[in-house]
């Protein structure tokens, strides 16, 4: 028979279908409202995983998002917990921490050897002989350790982002989540309920029969019915951040992130049930009380044959009674208490009750065949046949989102909980979530809350009708955190991390005082479950070991996410070719024909060479920077920064910002300049063209534009506000075709004959058609020859390149990248922000002169000692004495083999076309002074002797450049 | 994540804004300004526990610098002003070491 812990009627499963799904390699059944967890134990599977540490057997302890111990992997997801997987046909889940299988694990020794592994045992053992940590600690741990396995591959699953503003978010699904959103959502509001469950009810799911049958369904319709309520089922709420902005997490057959920005949370997450600490507490079979209520009544399911309760509430004797009710055997209650409640003790029927008795041992090997119990005032013991354990310690309200963006908490003695404190206008817990575990205030509050957020959101109070239910007449439940007697090892406090109540006294006794530290001295509600269920019963136990009152221990910092959520939820779409911008100039798909290799600059995508057929990178940037000193070559510079700076004031405005003048230049001319921060550290650079009095282009760094722009606006509105100047970005308005090399006039002559090449001189601009495009063209150019950077609107980039090449054919024209491009500008000494530059470097170190007679950002720093200090390392050029060294980039050079005293280091290195050998740029300290001078360069392993000279390697009077 | 009120555009998620610093921290003459005063403005910045004067940019949007009040402690925002603008008065509670405008 499948299925044979199937109860025959009741659930909210649908047993007319039924869905296939396979773990651990065998084939199993479930239905439709199953999670993997519930159709597990209708399949009698109840060891399902090893711990973490000790590889102990491990069952199905909880049901909901809290689970320590039933953690498998999904696909190829690791660590996710079985009793939130909504079951699915098909589904293939795998146990994982045991080997070769979980009823044969080869480590199952590890829990003999418990004893060896006490509280911060790794600080311990590890720090004594750094030789047994390589040879034998570090290789078994390497093996042991981690947690599932990471997959290696894609994601295959498909995540969206929804960004989303609402008037109220009710997080929880339950009866006082549902009240507050019925509420809210009828006086008007914007609602938005996320429930973390596949369906809406809530605890009311766990213990039907309360109120009346339908409410929930009649509530959903309604919900469904109102246009401005959102209901997201599967979505767990994970995070609060300021200003009430949440992450929620959206599982199933959407996965999707969900990024809400909320007027008003109202925050009906419900309890989280406490477990009991007694030895032998871990055993498959040994489940949450509430569990054990919801896998009966939800789901249909007897999680055993032969049950035994123990518990120090009244609350869970319904478990019991559930059990009762689906023909399962109650064998005895134990009750920690000396007096039960008597209307908990009318719920069950001709069981056993032993108060003031608890569980001191429990026996079975791969899960629980017997308790031995004891009066808490000491005596015999007495054993009772079960193979469940149904245990409850009272409930936590889930306090985490509130706790989240600094909602304080408070210890209440009553309830033995911490609950929210201080009221946050932006957040109000109700219902469970707030202590109050009473279902009519559930209701109570829900309404209230929902009423008070719509109002603070403009609504009108809206009336509602809640169901109608007897008060509670429930004993109040007896906080006892440790169960007297003796506890060896075996008595867990965090099933996740194996921690034991003996690893807790421990550490108080080895001094540690502070639950943060605690927490990492032990690993107490460091695993994926964050300790839902262990770190409220940990801090007791710390806090009656140092004879503390709990309130004064407090709760470790409560952080997002409140459950594991995976990478691929947090990128969504935004991966592989989306993860960031991917900017292409113009002529793109020409560099793409012709072979290109790319580089990225930013965002942008640049041809670096353009590699014939067998060519190495070497050889093909020594062609292109041959081609461009002795014929012609053609550089796509469309990535530059380009700004438009106009307005009355915008020469005056430039004066400011640049080291050098701008008011004394004619219109029609081009001027190249340098800026620095206020504290004289160079930022930028570029070359600026009068258009007209009151207009500038200017072009920036292709990395540095978008900040060139945000500080011109910085200074315009906040320091200068006087000043009448507009920038415009204009980067990617303009193309940029560069025509360089000795055979570059006849070129653009056949492209723009009205242009009159003879009376166009060096560093100065002209307008004029080119290839029947209208064209600004600049004789300026950054590799030391002849050259004309052609702009034209962007649409006609490509159709100018093409024009060009073919004009150019006759010539041998060669297309070029940045690497030549770089080659050719540091042959001739001209610098590179970001290369020669890291914000520590100032144009006098550059040897860029500044202007004398006027005010500038930076000016004044340039005074300050240490800028003005002569031994400041100052650019320089570097030649090894071998020709054909080419120094690694960020060398250190030194002045005397025998010191490793730093004179400073290389900022660029090649091997120089036109030069013939390998030059470095470098930035040396008193450098100036040092031309002529040896130097020494810790290059690839050994002492590489060099020579100090001016960086100008080539044409240093400029008459190549000026053509 | 913050829900700032530029002064322009309205709330606006704080991802769409790029931090400034200090607000009213007045460019020194360089003119008349030892070393010590011109490194002070260079780099030296409150950073209080409480109530501070500070200055955004709506870079994604309008792109317009202003002020902003905001506790450092609960990241309340308590005002938005433009630049140029005084601080709102009465808004630095005693004792905090916020912007001097």
């Amino acid at each position: 028979m499948t299925q044979p812990f199937r109860l025959a009627n009741g659930g909210g499963i649908d047993r007319s279908r039924t869905l296939r799904f396979r773990f651990d390699g065998r084939d199993y059944e479930g239905h439709p409202g199953d999670t993997l967890a519930s159709a597990l134990l209708a399949n009698g599977v109840r060891l399902v995983a090893r711990s973490f540490k000790f590889h102990r057997p491990r069952g199905i302890f909880a049901a909901g998002m809290e689970e320590p111990s039933a953690l498998v992997r999904l696909g190829a997801e690791p660590n996710r917990r079985a009793t939130d997987i909504a079951l699915y046909d098909g589904l293939v889940a795998s146990s994982q921490h045991a080997w070769p299988s979980l009823t044969f694990d080869l480590a199952t020794p590890i829990g003999w050897l418990a004893p060896l592994f006490p509280a911060g045992f790794y600080y311990k053992i590890f720090f004594r002989s750094p030789a047994l940590w390589r040879q034998v600690w570090e290789p078994l741990l390497r093996h042991m350790a981690g947690l599932g396995r990471a997959p290696r591959e894609p994601d295959p699953v498909r995540f969206d982002k929804t960004h989303v503003h609402c008037d109220v978010l009710v997080v929880g699904g339950g009866p006082a989540g549902l009240a507050a959103a019925l509420a809210a959502g009828r006086a008007g509001a914007r609602v938005i309920i996320a429930e973390a469950g596949g369906e809406l009810g809530g605890a009311l799911l766990r213990r039907p029969g309360q109120i009346e049958a339908g409410w929930v369904d009649t509530v959903a319709a309604e919900l469904a019915t109102l246009p401005e309520i959102q209901v997201l089922t599967n979505t767990v709420a994970f995070g609060r951040y300021d200003g009430n902005y949440l992450l929620a997490a959206e599982r199933g057959e959407r996965n999707r992130l969900w990024h809400i920005r909320a007027r008003r949370v109202v925050l009906a997450s419900g309890a989280i049930e406490r477990p009991l600490v007694f030895p032998g507490n871990d055993r498959p079979g040994i489940m949450l009380a509430g569990a054990v209520e919801t896998y009966v009544n939800r789901y249909a399911v007897a999680p055993g044959r032969r049950a035994v309760l123990l518990s120090n509430n009244d609350d869970a004797y319904h478990a019991a009674a559930a059990l009762q009710a689906a023909g399962v055997a109650v064998a005895a209650i134990v009750d920690l208490r000396a007096e039960p409640g008597a209307a908990a003790q009318a719920l069950v029927d001709g069981v056993t009750v032993y108060p003031g008795h608890a569980v001191v041992g429990t026996s079975g090997r791969r899960q629980l065949r017997q308790v031995t119990i004891r009066s808490l005032a000491g005596g015999a013991t007495r054993t009772i046949a079960c193979d469940l354990l149904a245990v409850s310690g009272g409930w936590n309200p889930v306090v985490h989102l509130f706790a989240h963006a600094q909602g304080r908490l408070r210890y209440d003695e009553t309830l033995a909980a911490f609950v929210p404190d201080a009221t946050d206008a932006a957040i109000e817990p109700v219902g469970a979530a707030r202590g109050s575990f009473d279902l009519a205030a559930c209701f109570a509050e829900g309404a209230e809350a929902g009423n008070r957020a719509a109002v603070a959101c403009g609504f009108a109070i809206s009336e509602i009708t809640l169901p109608e239910i007897a008060a509670s007449t429930e004993a109040a439940p007896a906080a006892v955190w440790l169960i007297p007697g003796d506890h060896g090892r075996k008595s867990f406090v965090d099933l996740h991390n194996d921690v034991t109540a003996a690893d807790i006294a421990l550490a108080a006794r080895e001094g540690f005082t502070a639950i943060e530290h605690v927490k990492r001295w032990t690993t107490l509600g460091m695993g994926t479950d964050q300790g839902k269920t262990g770190n409220i019963p940990g801090l007791a136990l710390l806090s009656q070991a140092l004879g503390r009152a709990i309130a004064d221990t407090g709760t470790t910092t409560f952080r997002p996410p409140f459950v594991p959520v995976s990478f691929g939820l947090l990128a969504g779409r935004e991966r592989g070719p989306f993860y960031d911008p991917v900017r292409q100039t113009p002529m793109h798909d020409w560099h793409v024909t012709a072979g290109a290799v790319f580089e990225d600059v930013g965002q942008w995508k640049r041809p670096r060479y353009y590699p014939r057929p067998g060519e190495s990178m070497d050889q093909a940037v020594r062609r292109e920077c041959l081609a461009a000193r002795d014929g012609v070559a053609l550089l796509d510079a469309s990535t530059l920064g380009k700004i438009e700076v106009s307005g009355p004031d915008a020469a005056r405005f430039l004066d400011r910002i640049y080291v050098n003048r701008w008011q004394n230049l004619a219109v029609g001319r081009c001027r190249y300049g340098v800026m620095c921060r206020d504290d004289g550290m160079v930022f930028d650079d570029g070359v600026g063209t009068r258009l007209a009095t009151d207009r500038f282009f200017l072009t920036t760094t292709t990395g540095n534009a978008g900040a060139v722009l945000g500080w011109f606006e910085e200074w315009l509105q906040t320091e200068w506000p006087e000043l009448d100047v507009l920038c415009t970005s204009l980067t990617e308005e303009y193309a940029n075709a560069t025509l360089v090399g000795p055979a570059a006039r006849p070129v653009l002559a056949e492209l723009a004959p009205r242009l009159d090449l003879a009376a166009f001189p060096f560093m100065t601009m002209r307008e004029a058609d080119v290839a029947g495009v209208p064209a600004r063209v600049f004789r300026v150019g950054f590799a030391g020859e002849l050259a004309y950077e052609i702009n034209v609107p962007a649409t006609a980039g490509l159709e100018l390149w093409q024009r060009l090449i073919e004009a150019g054919e006759p010539h041998g024209i060669t297309p070029y990248g940045t690497e030549a491009m770089h080659v050719l500008r540091a042959e001739k000494g001209y610098f590179i922000v970001g290369q020669e530059t890291d914000g520590s470097v100032t144009p006098l170190d550059l040897g860029i002169p500044v202007a004398a007679d006027k005010d500038f950002l930076g000016r004044r720093s340039l005074r300050r000692p240490d800028t003005a200090r002569p031994d400041r390392k100052q650019l320089v050029g570097v030649l090894p004495d071998d020709p054909a060294a080419v120094l690694a980039e960020g060398t250190q050079l030194i002045a005397d083999p025998q010191s490793t005293a730093m004179l400073g280091h290389v900022t660029s290195s090649y091997f120089g076309a036109r030069i013939g050998r390998g030059f470095a740029l470098a930035l040396v300290a008193g450098g100036r002074a040092r031309h002529g001078e040896s130097i020494y360069a810790w290059h690839d392993g050994r002492i590489v002797p060099a020579q100090v000279c001016s960086p100008i390697f080539y044409d240093p009077d400029g008459r190549r450049r000026d053509g | 994540m913050l829900l700032i009120p530029c002064p322009w555009c309205g709330e606006r998620d704080e991802i769409e804004f790029h931090y400034g610093g200090e607000a009213h921290v007045s460019r020194a003459d360089p003119a008349a300004t030892d070393d010590a005063a011109w490194a002070d403005y260079l780099y030296m910045r409150n950073n209080p526990k409480g109530v501070f004067a500070e200055r955004w940019v709506h870079q994604a949007g309008c792109r317009r610098w202003f002020n902003l009040l905001r506790d450092t402690v609960s990241h309340r925002i308590i005002a938005v002003y433009k630049i140029g603008e005084k601080l709102p008065p009465g808004s630095l509670s005693a004792g905090s070491h916020g912007g001097d405008p």
